[in-house]
């Protein structure tokens, strides 16, 4: 427990002193909310399912899949492929530390920080812009944590699947960017035309979106049972994959 | 086996597919000596190591480490032993003291580190960034981390590799206070001085098989090497008849002239070089008073003690490559 904790302790602060996962986990999403809270502010717009919901309102559980998505297919599959290369894994594994001590302080360490980005992201749009909140606050909790070790179950295996830490890093930035654009994260999904619309349906981001705007709103579990499906459905065959694959060298 | 055998080793195999890298290695270490394998790059040094550590599994072959199993008990040997790898790194950003602190704790066992900084140079280090430290500092660091659990074997393989002369001197006087402390050293190099002055045994494997082992003292004594003794001869040469030198270009040298000093083993030319090789104190003088006498002009003598270089030439056949 000791050496669990210690590791995690470690793990944040080496992830904090990165400055671009720092910027991307923890800043991107929130200076993301303050330009477009100060283009269309927070007053009720009707292209939010005709509810009274403004502009950062919607964002706020929107960019959750931002920061989730960040952490998951930049930070996880970048470090893990980078440490792999350098040795620094090698390292490791020559200590009495377990492999699955190690890894579930990783997994801890990489929600803290996307805890801790969220955080910040509800504090400046309730301070900046009164923002609205309809849920419990143990539901989106709940689903956070659910959308965050299905995304990093994947980020895993895309680490074991990347050669190098360099090719992780474009894979990841491949497979993000485009998803943060037509998942619904990034921007309303309304602002898309019909077809793109079609193809955020096959975005696992997406449902990340759905889940964590439905429960902001208070819509009820069982209204959302596709996307935890989904959710539920990645995270179990990512972590059989990754669990199979991963390597240390 | 002998009761003081902490490493024992029966017919240690390993293939890279049909790369043999390990080929039939049998060897045992004693406990407190400090044991060193020596080898050019790729002679399987690093392979043999790495399965004794138990981070590689060997094809066949048995092994034992404080009387275990490296496989069957990797943690109960990550316990007692410590590991300096040739190709490990830290997170670039961990702080030196961190790296210490962190590792101290996954040891069920360890020592304050604090002592450790000291004795390793590190203390003014303590706040560096891993990234930011010499390589020398980083394999003190490496062997810090080795030894924050007050191991009974110690692993360090190709520990001065890429170090400058100064450093690995203290490199080798850190070895020798591990040693000191009652820990065994288990130590890979390819460069042959090192193993020389610091090895109390040396192995020398090639192409994945044990050529010899013993100590330094004894692996160049047993092959009769002793003493080299070599000179450069001037221009026209006397040989052994009277008037045949008048046109001569080339030195023809008659070499039997010091073969039947007393103690000369072999007696080399090339070109204008004579090396004699051969063992007994008055050899030097033997072989200026036969120069003189016989009035070779000559230049440039110089005798030195046959090393581990020259015993690893004449058992290989070949020079250690980089």
């Amino acid at each position: 427990m000791r050496t669990l904790w210690k590791l995690f302790g470690m793990q944040f602060k080496l992830y904090l002193r990165e400055p671009m996962a720092f910027f991307f986990s923890l800043a991107y999403p929130t200076l993301l909310l303050l330009l477009f809270g100060f283009i269309y502010g927070n007053d009720p717009a009707p292209e939010f399912w005709g509810r009274s919901i403004g502009t950062v309102d919607a964002s706020v559980p929107a960019y959750t899949g931002i920061i989730i998505g960040t952490v998951a297919l930049m930070g996880i599959p970048i470090d893990t492929a980078s440490s792999r290369e350098s040795g620094v894994l090698r390292r490791y594994r020559a200590t009495p530390l377990r492999p699955v001590i190690y890894l579930v302080a990783s997994v801890l360490m990489y929600l803290g920080v996307a805890l801790l980005g969220m955080l910040i992201l509800i504090l400046t749009g309730k301070l900046v812009f009164g923002l609205h909140f309809m849920g419990s606050w143990l539901n989106i909790l709940a689903a956070f944590i659910l959308s965050a070790l299905a995304f990093y179950a994947f980020g895993y295996l895309l680490a074991s699947l990347a050669p190098t830490a360099r090719s992780a890093q474009t894979i990841g930035m491949l497979i993000f960017f485009p998803m943060m654009f037509l998942s619904g994260a990034g921007m309303p999904l309304q602002m898309l035309p019909e077809g793109l619309r079609r193809v955020s349906e096959f975005l696992p981001l997406t449902y990340v979106v759905r889940l964590m705007q439905g429960l902001w709103f208070n819509d009820a579990w069982n209204t959302l049972w596709l996307p935890v499906l989904v959710l539920v459905g990645i995270l179990i065959a990512g972590t059989v994959l990754a669990a199979r694959l991963f390597r240390w060298e | 086996m002998q009761e003081q055998d902490v490493i024992t080793v029966e017919g240690l195999r390993k293939s890279y597919g049909p790369v043999k890298a390990v080929d039939g290695v049998t060897f045992q270490v004693r406990r407190g000596e400090i044991f060193g394998m020596v080898g050019p790059n790729g002679s399987g040094k690093t392979t043999t190591i790495e399965c004794i550590e138990g981070l590689r599994r060997s094809d066949e072959g048995r092994l034992q480490v404080l009387g275990l199993d490296p496989q069957k008990d990797y943690y109960a040997l990550r316990e007692r032993t410590g590991v300096q790898l040739q190709s490990a790194n830290l997170p670039p950003r961990m702080r030196v003291e961190e790296a210490l602190d962190l590792f101290s704790v996954f040891y069920r066992h360890s020592t304050d580190y604090r002592p450790l900084l000291k004795e390793l140079g590190l203390e003014e280090k303590r706040r560096t960034f891993f990234s930011q430290l010499s390589g020398g500092q980083k394999q003190r660091l490496f062997v810090a981390l080795a030894l924050v659990n007050r191991p009974e074997i110690v692993f360090l393989d190709e520990l001065t590799t890429g170090l400058d002369p100064q450093a690995r001197r203290a490199t080798w006087d850190l070895v020798r206070e591990i040693r000191e402390r009652g820990t065994t050293v288990f130590l890979t190099t390819h460069f042959m001085d090192e193993a020389e002055r610091l090895c109390d045994r040396v192995l020398i494997l090639d192409h994945g098989r044990v050529i010899a082992l013993d100590t330094p003292q004894n692996l160049v004594s047993q092959l009769g090497m002793g003493m080299r003794i070599s000179f450069q001869l001037n221009g026209h040469i006397p040989s052994t008849g009277k008037g045949n030198t008048n046109k001569q270009t080339k030195p023809v040298f008659n070499t039997a002239l010091f073969g039947v000093l007393d103690g000369v083993r072999r007696v080399e030319q090339q070109d204008d070089e004579i090396v004699i090789y051969g063992q007994g104190e008055g050899l030097i003088g033997a072989v200026i008073r036969t120069l003189e006498a016989e009035g070779v002009p000559f230049h440039d003598l110089r005798s030195e003690q046959a090393n581990l270089e020259d015993a690893f030439l004449s058992l290989t056949g070949h020079e250690m490559r980089d």
